[in-house]
């Protein structure tokens, strides 16, 4: 089971890629801020992607704070999930 | 009546005639005889004025007229808005900004608008702030968008009336024979040449008044002038016409972008095997990496096989002067130039010629020099599966582009091409529908992608001829969802109800609207 | 689907933790696409990298391109991680760097066997290339090559290499000359490819020409490159030049002629052909026909 213990980040600013932020929600909550050079076109889908893969990982309160220059939805699953194991200080990936 | 010179001259045949009595019927316009050698007489009696505020006074700028400027110095410009600021200053409001395009340089205007001092806008297109204000709703009344045949059509058709053209020049001598290039060797190098000055002479020809805008003046002649010193009301020696290096950017370079590279080798390939690809075609390519490396590509076959081309036209770059120089291509019709070394080959080479925007493009003469044109390669932002491209929004619906002579080359051409990556970071560019449409799709003939190119079904024999010479070509449909599949389904945008924009077809009727963008 | 045999002129060398190459890499033609979780990221950011490349490589599709990925040693803390995100990811080949001993290969392949086991692919499935970027690997090369049923071919790591041999790169290529050399011998015997060492300076298209051509006289199968732009110039030096194209076409006519009347011996223009040129110009088509420089109906 992971457990947020730690704030961590992941990703670049680089084109094409997200960069994530992602800390502990004491509530059971996911609170998303995302700023994104698509934000009218893809703005609500990179949120979604970002809510089903902390959902995937079981992670229920956490406060992320994403900056996206373009990223690909499977990027985006990529920075998530990298930020959620590095605040989980885990090592054990489901592949 | 006897004349001044003592013959009889009868008032009747005089008023019959219309003619007047010499001597008698006295024009103001005519000076007096002038015995100072022209030495001095060139800086003693001429045209020019001491200020911008002068030449204002004596062109007799009223509020809501309409005046206009030209976008030959590109982000480089200054002459808008040291003029805009003196016409401000002065006081005067409703104006009408006409101006051949508008860059991000123009910012200034924006505290202009919200002043009154301009209250309409016509141009080919806007970028940076000034565009994001007006997509924002920052004018009361939309911003009228011309073709460059369709700016200069209705300049000449006076539908667009110039009152006064203040128009930036590299160079003038003290009587307005103004030029994009400096031909007296000593003072090149001082001069921002721009090259072609072709938007700018449509409107010295037509417009009421006209001010030359300049910070260099050269010995009189100037004879190698764009614009006729008998078209000039005045002329302004200003102490910067703008920034050098930004009027004349150096050398274009062709692009290293392995996916441009890869565009414009595929560009070639369909030129090659399209049917026009011919001895004695004509050829012209737009602005961005893409469109411009086609040539480089092309002028392999050429020497291969022993093609030349009767002359190249439009925007002219350094690497198409060389294939001038090569003998590949006979004849450089020049309305603009994009670098340095394009303004030089204008005053070196007798085959490179400067053409005014309506020889270049009007939608309404046989003679227009696009109507002539073979093949265009054209860039774009977002093309629709019906072809329709639109050079002018951005994908979040914000203004940041030009109409420039895309919709008149594109139907100009027999064969046009457009090329554009399928995807642009996570934006993708072939869409069930554009932002704006700025072509119609009707006139776009071969799209030329990074992943695959798309004929029009309007032009079966073209699809018939790549197939046979073995290139792959895609319904414009796969395209569309081949983009769709790699980054997702855009989600449509908001717009306010407010129209900001009104984009124009080159006869002038309207072709399209742009809104007012939700933030 | 992983293939064994199959072309590989050019292998384009992608840093795995830059999503910004990996959207349509394939577009641009190269053989194979080589995803690098070594070299090219720190080791701050391993696990970000192997996280992208799998889900690249879960998501995007890659089309008919032959998709490496280039993982870290087993010795260090990230090898064993990598083949198991890689196995999981279905890449079709793992390449192994700094390979110095057949007992490299087979320790991975150990780890590959487990893991498809883990992840439900089939034993055998996924395949391996050795990089040999030292001097003990171009010793062992045979031995390398020959270590496992995976391997379809062997690479010169050539900076490394010339580290380890205390010597520099040169124009000339004198100080690859052996171990070139040995890769290729090593790689036909054992029946796989040879691949050559990336040209790092992408401006210099002369210079990459060169080496191409030199590498390709020496028996290689094709070049490691790094910028799409060295795409063509590679492939112009492996494609076929249209005159020995013709030539080929020739010969395989004269072949099926042959065969019709049943006779043994195979003449062109009244002159006898051997064997060895037969097998020559059957080469040389069917790489015209992989390549797309001719059609099967020109040689049907």
């Amino acid at each position: 089971m992971l457990k947020i213990i730690t704030k961590a980040e992941a990703g670049t600013l680089e084109s094409g890629d997200i960069h994530i932020e992602i800390e502990r929600n004491e509530t059971p909550e996911v609170e998303i801020d995302l700023s994104s050079t698509v934000m009218k076109l893809y703005g609500r889908q990179i949120t979604q992607v970002i809510r089903e893969t902390l959902s995937e990982l079981g992670i229920a309160g956490a406060i992320v704070t994403a900056t996206d220059k373009g990223a690909l939805d499977c990027t985006v699953r990529a920075r998530v999930k990298t930020a959620v194991y590095r605040a989980c200080q885990s090592s054990e990936y489901a592949w | 009546m006897k004349n001044p010179i003592g013959h009889e001259i009868p008032e009747q045949i005089a008023n019959e005639l219309g003619l007047g009595i010499y001597g008698v019927d006295k024009d103001p316009r005519v000076a007096e005889k002038d015995t100072t050698p022209l030495v001095e007489r060139e800086y003693t009696n001429n045209k020019v004025v001491e200020s911008i505020e002068e030449a204002i006074k004596m062109c007799g700028l009223k509020d809501g007229m309409t005046i206009s400027f030209h976008h030959h110095f590109r982000e480089g410009d200054q002459v808008l808005n040291q003029v805009m600021e003196v016409i401000a200053r002065m006081g005067f409001k409703d104006l009408k900004v006409a101006s051949s395009s508008l860059n991000s340089v123009h910012a200034p205007l924006i505290e202009h608008i919200k002043s009154g001092v301009v209250r309409k806008i016509e141009t080919s297109g806007c970028r940076g702030h000034l565009a994001d204000e007006i997509s924002r709703g920052l004018m009361e009344k939309p911003v009228i968008f011309r073709s460059h045949g369709g700016r200069a059509a209705a300049i000449a058709d006076g539908k667009l009336h110039i009152d006064i053209a203040f128009l930036g020049a590299p160079c003038s001598d003290t009587y307005g024979n103004a030029s994009g290039v400096c031909l007296d060797e000593e003072m090149q190098a001082k001069v921002s040449e721009c090259g072609s000055l072709g938007y700018a002479k449509v409107d010295a020809q037509y417009a009421d008044k006209v001010v030359i805008v300049t910070d260099t003046i050269v010995e009189y002649p100037n004879a190698v002038q764009s614009i006729e010193g008998t078209l000039v009301t005045c002329v302004v020696k200003v102490d910067s016409i703008g920034d050098p290096s930004k009027i004349s950017a150096g050398a274009t370079r062709f692009t290293k972008n392995p996916r441009d590279l890869m565009i414009a080798e595929s560009a070639a390939k369909v030129i090659i095997n399209s049917g026009y690809f011919n001895n004695g075609m004509s050829i012209q390519t737009g602005t961005g990496g893409a469109s411009l490396a086609v040539t480089r590509f092309l002028a392999d076959t050429m020497k291969a096989k022993g093609i030349t081309a009767r002359f190249a036209l439009g925007g002219i770059t350094g690497q198409m002067v060389k294939l001038h120089e090569q003998g590949l291509i006979e004849t450089l019709w020049d309305v603009q130039d994009f670098d340095t070394e394009a303004a030089a080959s204008l005053r070196r080479n007798p085959g490179h010629h400067e053409v005014d925007g309506l020889l270049y493009a009007t939608p309404f003469d046989r003679a227009s020099i696009l109507n002539q044109l073979d093949i265009v390669v054209l860039s774009a932002l977002e093309i629709d599966v019906n072809f329709n491209v639109n050079v002018l929004t951005g994908s979040d619906g914000v203004i940041r582009g030009a109409i420039g002579g895309h919709p008149d080359t594109a139907k100009g051409a027999d064969l046009t091409v457009i090329v554009t990556p399928l995807i642009r970071g996570r934006i993708p560019c072939v869409r069930d529908k554009v932002g704006t449409i700025c072509t119609d799709g009707q006139y776009c003939d071969v799209l030329v992608t990074d992943v695959g190119i798309a004929v029009n079904p309007k032009r079966p024999e073209i699809k018939e001829r790549l197939l046979a010479a073995g290139l792959k070509v895609y319904d414009i449909n796969e395209l569309k969802e081949m983009a769709e599949k790699v980054v997702g389904k855009p989600d449509a945008l908001q717009f306010t109800e407010k129209i900001v924009g009104v984009v124009t077809a080159p006869d002038g009727t309207i072709l399209d609207l742009i809104y007012g963008v939700v933030d | 689907m992983a293939q064994k045999h199959r072309l590989r002129r050019t292998m384009m060398f992608i840093p795995g933790n830059n999503p910004g190459m990996m959207r349509d890499a394939h577009i641009y033609g190269s053989d194979s696409l080589m995803f690098d979780l070594e070299d090219s990221v720190s080791m701050a950011e391993k696990d970000a990298a192997r996280q992208l490349v799998y889900q690249a490589l879960k998501t995007i599709d890659y089309g008919s391109t032959e998709i490496v990925v280039r993982i870290n040693p087993l010795d260090t803390p990230y090898g064993r991680a990598d083949v198991e995100a890689m196995v999981a990811a279905g890449a079709q080949v793992l390449r192994m760097p700094k390979t110095e001993t057949p007992q490299d290969i087979i320790e991975c392949e150990k780890v590959i066997a487990e893991m498809e086991a883990k992840y439900g692919r089939p034993q055998g499935d996924t395949l391996m290339m050795a990089a040999i970027e030292g001097a003990l690997g171009v010793v062992n090369a045979y031995q390398i090559a020959t270590s496992s049923q995976r391997l379809i071919g062997i690479a010169l790591g050539a900076e490394d290499f010339c580290a380890n041999m205390k010597c520099q790169r040169t124009t000339s290529g004198a100080e690859l000359q052996l171990a070139r050399q040995t890769i290729v011998v090593a790689a036909r015997a054992a029946g796989i490819d040879a691949l050559d060492t990336v040209y790092s300076d992408v401006n210099n298209e002369e210079q990459l020409l060169y080496e191409t051509r030199l590498i390709k006289e020496l028996g290689f199968d094709g070049k490691s490159v790094i910028n799409p732009r060295q795409i063509a110039p590679v492939h112009s030096v492996f494609n076929p030049a249209p005159k020995d194209i013709e030539k080929a076409k020739r010969i395989v006519a004269a072949l099926k002629e042959a065969e019709a009347k049943g006779s043994g011996v195979i003449s062109l223009n009244g002159k006898m052909i051997d064997k060895p040129v037969v097998l020559r110009a059957q080469r040389v088509i069917e790489l015209a026909l992989i390549a797309g420089i001719i059609s099967p109906a020109e040689v049907e």
